[in-house]
């Protein structure tokens, strides 16, 4: 390990956590002088068994539901004391702490402005508790409350647009991110903790247990994401979508078949029989949000 | 055997890294193997390493990337990212 | 010495956060306590005070925010009451585990349902296992001093717990009364800054709210039993320091004629007021009878009570809260106090002033009554009694 981690080995993520390699990146990005909040899920169970952390930064968990209340907390407490100067705020959250349960924090935190920069590991369930669904899990994805049968074929919600949701509060930056593109990610936290006021970063983090792959594929499950149109990399400086800032256009991209066999919680729709009707309805959600994506400010390519 | 320690008051952990203590590495069954004249120092297999288990490599220095066996779960993240096929995952011996 | 204003408790609470040169005020507003944030609001536009407020959009994040300032080495406070108490249960609870010296007032109101903004003790009762300490005010001279005091004993390193000051809604939130607000310079030299033993620092990175297994959560709360008990030593101490610097003399427990009592009133709150009244007009009537008055619940005055079991017949308990399938909260933590006590006195539970049904002299004289009674039993009829129960009213 090299000397300048800041989360250190030894954590009990399993092998292959997309949230682990995120988080690393987005602290080589925030750098030393960083506060986390974080709420309660894997990152904060995996990392923080007493008496051992995995934490070389100043880090706090309370409860599950408040990572943007903690993070307003320390933020004016730091003002009032004098020594906000140079201190990077983050405060982390998995699906469930964020979509979810933790919402309404986030929308308060947003609204009032503190210096925070909240950053959600984006695994598209509740993991912790053993891979549950969430407002973020996808659609027809199969998890343990939303599990393909016979009758069913996994979540029928569709995924909450979180970041869009964020940004329609008028902060001033939001964006998205996924750990294929690291150099991309960095660089958005970077910005992030560099604005005054609130920002937001998803950052797509795949889970081998909870998606069910080999563990040597996280890293390809994201890149596939972004490959085949599902997860879009972009920031925003305004409540606007229309100003949204595209950061990756595949040339061709790639059928979402592709991204969905590779992983065991999509593979009711491939097995005991082909899902077309399943498939291509996926295929069109990809489509018709690139359509409108395409047709963005040209400014934006 | 954990010898007994006195805990700190309200679960406060004052020592940053501590998680160092607990060798993850006896999770692997499949562990990575570098080819050291392969490794051309792109540090791309340090970046991806979610458990920090990877020494970075100096391009400079002409030292190539170090896995610390201690720590490395054997997810094989190194190997299937590795541009140069520089690594492979081997049986882990016991 | 002081100033002397008439003012209401909310106000008092508030002007006792000023002094006390808070850091951080997260708030949420909810009657009767929401003056305490439009006060603090109103200091910090006049520029009277130099604090952060932070509006939460909700009680529980108020809290949040509290743990998260504390945590950074702030010194915080709130005010909630009823429903927003309840909504930060989960956080006062980790507050006490964290062991973060926040103080909030509490304008004691009945919880839902049905939905009652007025007085009675349940909020902060039903709150009694959060490791938060807990003081009740009289008067709104006692919700002043009780604030400032609080401050000295949570941050106290040998104690490093929560506070909570309760304060009656409305009765006393909401009244005017004569309280001798103390000057700036009193406090400063009565409060000194707050001295946290970790904090959030990136020059000394720590982790603040680790997971604790079987392996250790035992004794993790046990160091938290540890520093209530040491809260016993310290609320004495303080409770001296404060009556030396202000010449008001605070106790856990407050007896009122009560040497040659057959019948004590145990009381919390405001209605401690009335019981005094009661006390005199029921002597005129040749009954003996004594009134002694909890300012500390949390931690409960176990040497206090069992000092005053001794010196009566009856023990009657005023308890203005219910624990359904039980009985009085109060009571049941006397009857605790006592149960290894070679002579104890009767003991009986009054159940009354219930969602802000006020409790009157003629309550007192019923009590009486029923205590006569159950002293010439030997024990009472019935262990709990609500007392002015509407019984037309009941199905």
């Amino acid at each position: 390990m090299a000397s300048d981690e800041l989360l250190s080995s030894g954590h009990r993520g399993c092998a292959g956590c997309g949230e682990a390699m995120a988080v690393r990146m987005v602290l080589q990005a925030a750098g030393p002088n960083t506060i986390v909040t974080n709420a309660t899920g894997c990152l904060e169970v995996m990392t923080t068994a007493y008496p051992e952390t995995a934490w070389k930064i100043p880090w706090i968990h309370t409860a599950f539901e408040n990572a943007a209340a903690v993070a307003s907390g320390v933020d004016v407490a730091l003002k009032k004391l004098g020594k906000r100067e140079g201190v990077n705020i983050l405060a982390f959250g998995g699906d469930g702490g964020t979509y979810d349960i933790g919402f309404q924090a986030i929308s308060g935190m947003l609204e009032r402005g503190n210096n925070v920069t909240y950053v959600v590991f984006d695994n598209e369930a509740y993991m912790n508790t053993g891979i549950q669904r969430c407002s973020s899990t996808p659609f027809a994805a199969s998890t343990t409350t939303s599990p393909a049968g016979t009758v069913s074929t996994g979540k029928t919600e569709k995924k909450k647009p979180i970041a869009a949701i964020v940004a329609a509060h008028d902060i001033p930056y939001t964006a998205t991110a996924t750990i294929a593109k690291y150099k991309d990610l960095k660089r958005k936290v970077k910005k992030a903790v560099d604005t005054e006021g609130p920002s937001f970063i998803q950052v797509f983090s795949p889970c081998p247990t909870g998606w069910r792959y080999p563990s040597e594929l996280t890293v390809e499950l994201s890149r596939m994401a972004i490959e085949t149109g599902i997860f879009v990399l972009w920031e925003l400086e305004s409540p606007d979508m229309n100003d949204m800032k595209v950061n990756y256009r595949p040339k061709e991209r790639k059928p979402v078949e592709e991204y969905l066999k590779m992983q065991g919680r999509f593979k009711h729709l491939f097995k005991p029989e082909k899902r077309t009707d399943i498939l291509n309805k996926i295929q069109k959600d990809v489509d018709e949000k690139w359509k409108w994506l395409e047709g963005l400010n040209e400014m934006a390519r | 055997m954990e010898k007994a320690e006195k805990v700190t008051m309200g679960a406060v952990i004052t020592t940053p890294g501590s998680a160092l203590d607990y060798k993850t590495g006896s999770w692997r069954t499949l562990k990575p193997v570098l080819t050291e004249e392969k490794c051309k120092f792109c540090n791309i297999c340090w970046q991806f390493c979610p458990d920090s288990a990877i020494e970075p490599a100096d391009a400079k220095a002409k030292k190539p990337i170090k896995i610390d066996y201690d720590y490395c779960k054997g997810c094989g993240i190194c190997v299937h990212e590795c541009p140069f096929d520089a690594l492979k995952m081997v049986t882990e011996e016991k | 010495m002081g100033v002397k204003q008439v003012v209401k408790g909310n106000f008092a609470t508030a002007v006792a956060a000023k002094l006390a040169r808070v850091d951080v005020v997260p708030a949420y507003p909810i009657t009767p306590s929401t003056l305490f944030p439009e006060q603090i609001s109103t200091y910090i536009a006049n520029g009277e005070m130099d604090a952060e407020l932070l509006l939460t959009e909700s009680e529980h994040s108020a809290m949040s925010a509290a743990i998260g300032a504390s945590a950074s080495g702030a010194r915080v406070v709130t005010a909630t009451a009823s429903q927003g108490l309840k909504l930060m249960s989960e956080m006062l609870f980790i507050a006490s585990g964290m062991r973060l010296p926040i103080v909030t007032a509490v304008g004691n109101r009945a919880l839902s349902a049905p939905i009652n903004i007025w007085c009675d003790h349940q909020d902060t009762i039903a709150e009694r296992d959060s490791g938060c300490l807990q003081f009740y005010a009289e008067n709104n001279q006692d919700a002043l001093d009780l604030m400032v005091i609080a401050f000295r004993v949570s941050e106290n390193h040998r104690v490093l717990l929560p506070s909570l000051v309760g304060l009656d809604a409305f009765v006393l939130t909401h009244t005017m009364e004569g309280v001798d607000v103390p000057l700036q310079e009193e406090v400063d030299s009565f409060l000194p800054p707050y001295k946290p033993v970790y904090r959030l620092d990136v020059k000394n990175p720590m982790t603040f709210g680790s997971f604790s297994t079987p392996a250790h959560y035992t004794e993790f709360k046990y160091q938290q039993w540890n520093a209530m008990k040491n809260a016993e030593k310290v609320i004495d101490e303080v409770f001296s320091e404060f009556y030396n610097k202000f010449g008001r003399k605070h106790k856990k427990v407050n007896e009122y004629r009560t040497d040659d009592a057959d019948i004590i009133f145990l009381t919390m709150g405001s209605m401690s007021g009335t019981a005094r009244a009661s006390i005199d007009a029921l002597r005129e009537k040749g009954i003996k009878a004594g009134a002694a008055k909890l300012t500390v619940f949390r931690p409960f005055p176990f040497d206090e009570v069992k000092k005053l079991s001794g010196k009566t017949k009856i023990l009657a308990v005023l308890d203005r809260n219910i624990s359904f399938g039980f009985g009085g909260a109060v009571f049941s933590e006397v009857a605790g106090a006592l149960v290894n006590e070679k002579e104890k006195p009767i003991l009986i539970d009054f159940i009354l002033g219930l969602g802000g049904r006020d409790v009157t002299q003629e309550d007192f004289y019923k009590m009486a009554d029923l205590s006569e009674t159950a002293i010439e039993k030997g024990g009472p009829d019935d262990m709990v009694n609500w007392i002015n129960l509407n019984d037309a009213e009941v199905q």
